[in-house]
């Protein structure tokens, strides 16, 4: 985690942050979503607690926390208690692992009569070499917590909702992980930032042998691989059982799926772990897709010799070049959750059978000829001819 | 090693937020009042019927097991994504497409088979 207690320290507070962050952008996902519903079907929406409605999410809050601690009869407790809580980790540790901004390096500086440095921080959580596997196995574990709230609610909605999701989670990690195949075939890599630098400047892509350069577009994901696009964000909705594919919760027919019997806050922390999940959906869609923290026809170096022509020492401009990719990463993401909800306003529910010929009898083979193109494609672009 | 620590610290962090928030709400809310009709399972309002536990359909083990099956041979393709570039680059193209054209054979062949024996019909 780092080599002194400088270097430590700021690692688990970053690491800190960055889950308090994804905690508290549910309440205002929920307030956008309350709102952007309303607007859509022509209504106002919450709009009474303060300015357009804002607090009312901490009302909300105060509300979850007085609730009564309510556990029905006949539940296996230990394992009722445990599925809201675990349900968390999944979306905080597949979030953390993706890079949301360009890494800071800071030169050897003096405090407190002592030096310090050189250090490297990553602006994420942590580090992993290989990023994408370990994201799609982490949050593919979202899983167990839908199936230990079903299986110890002694619910016969709950548990029905929670084998539906479970079905269908798995249905649509098959197309979710071809997709991506068509991604690792373009970088050629699993590290997340390694393949965020690979889509930095214009569109450049090599013909028979020869370099071809497209000046006004970017070079990202979404121009090299369209339909993976497509099929990798369609897949993210089954995974994170948002409209049209909430199944698990239909509630016309399972009351509310697999938390029928959750009240309170134990609730409210599912609703965090599914928010999270979109979090880290939408992070990875930008990261594939739309070139993660860069920002088109603007290099990193060039912004950080700007920071240091303004008369800001190297530290402050790493660090202040960091946190304005920081906000490009941010604006994709949060234009991502946005695309969540105003679908889930936009498209009505499947029926169960439909939903499981989308993903085996559709989205797979598409995700399999998407596949083969890419590598056909790859094959006959990079291969020297002459 | 190294690279665990942070992961396994950061679990134990929100394993611990988790289960100090629900110690919280214990804390400050309401004691409850039991009786026979909040405790009860939830059932729509009537007098519980059944347990929680039925049978459950066999199509869910079926799609469990085809899911192992075809993850295992997409898990399958990931090394070869990633040493498809390497190949090219130093003229092999051609082996790498042909030995990985033959798996996907294989995958296509049985995901038709799969289709055709009607085991994701759901009815």
């Amino acid at each position: 985690m780092g080599a002194d207690l400088f270097e430590v320290s700021v690692n688990l507070v970053k690491m800190i942050i960055i889950f308090v962050m994804m905690v508290q952008l549910v309440p205002l996902l929920v307030w956008v979503e309350r709102r952007g519903s309303a607007f859509i079907q022509n209504r106002l929406g919450p709009n009474r607690v303060g300015p357009l409605g804002l607090t009312q999410l901490l009302a909300d809050a105060v509300k979850f926390i007085f609730k009564e601690e309510f556990v029905p009869e006949k539940t296996k407790r230990f394992l009722f208690y445990a599925a809201p809580v675990v349900s968390l980790v999944p979306a905080a540790i597949a979030f953390g692992a993706i890079p949301l901004s360009l890494p800071i390096n800071i030169e050897q500086f003096e405090m407190f009569g002592s030096t310090f440095g050189p250090y490297r921080f990553a602006f994420q959580s942590f580090e992993v070499g290989i990023g994408i596997v370990f994201v799609l196995g982490i949050s593919s574990l979202g899983a167990y917590s839908m199936l230990m709230a079903g299986w110890s609610s002694n619910n016969k909605y709950s548990l029905l909702g929670a084998l539906r999701s479970c079905a269908q989670m798995i249905s649509y990690e098959l197309a979710l992980g071809l997709s991506i195949v068509g991604i690792l075939l373009l970088y050629g890599t699993f590290d997340f930032a390694t393949m965020i630098d690979a889509q930095q400047g214009p569109l450049t892509f090599m013909l028979l042998g020869k370099e071809v350069s497209v000046p006004f577009l970017p070079n990202w994901g979404i121009f090299y691989q369209p339909l993976g696009a497509i099929l990798f964000f369609t897949a993210v909705f089954a995974e994170t059982n948002r409209t049209p594919f909430d199944l698990p919760e239909a509630e016309a027919e399972l009351v509310a799926g697999y938390h029928t019997e959750y009240s309170g806050l134990k609730m409210n922390m599912f609703y965090i772990g599914e928010y999270g999940h979109m979090m880290a959906a939408s992070a990875l869609m930008a990261v594939f897709y739309f070139g993660g923290y860069d920002i088109p026809f603007l290099s990193p170096d060039s912004v950080r010799e700007t920071f240091l022509g303004w008369g800001l020492s190297a530290n402050k401009a790493a660090i202040a070049t960091a946190f304005l990719f920081h906000v490009s990463m941010f604006a994709k993401i949060l234009f991502f959750l946005w695309v969540f909800i105003w679908v889930r306003w936009t498209i009505p529910r499947f029926r169960y059978d439909q939903l499981m010929d989308l993903g085996w009898k559709t989205m797979l083979p598409w995700a399999l000829a998407n596949t083969i193109i890419t590598a056909i494609v790859i094959y006959i672009m990079r291969t020297n001819w002459s | 090693m190294n690279s665990l620590v942070p992961i396994i610290a950061l679990t134990i962090f929100v394993l611990l937020f988790g289960a100090g928030l629900l110690f919280l709400v214990s804390l400050v809310g309401p004691k409850p009042k039991n009786s026979s009709a909040k405790n009860s399972t939830y059932e729509c309002g009537i007098d519980v019927q059944t347990t929680g536990h039925s049978k459950i359909s066999v199509r869910y083990y079926l799609t469990a097991i085809l899911f192992i099956l075809f993850d295992i041979e997409i898990i399958f393709m990931y090394p070869w994504a990633l040493a498809y570039g390497d190949f090219i680059k130093e003229g092999h193209g051609l082996y790498i497409l042909g030995a990985m054209g033959v798996f996907l054979l294989i995958f296509i062949i049985g995901l038709i088979w799969e289709i055709k024996s009607k085991a994701l019909e759901w009815d």
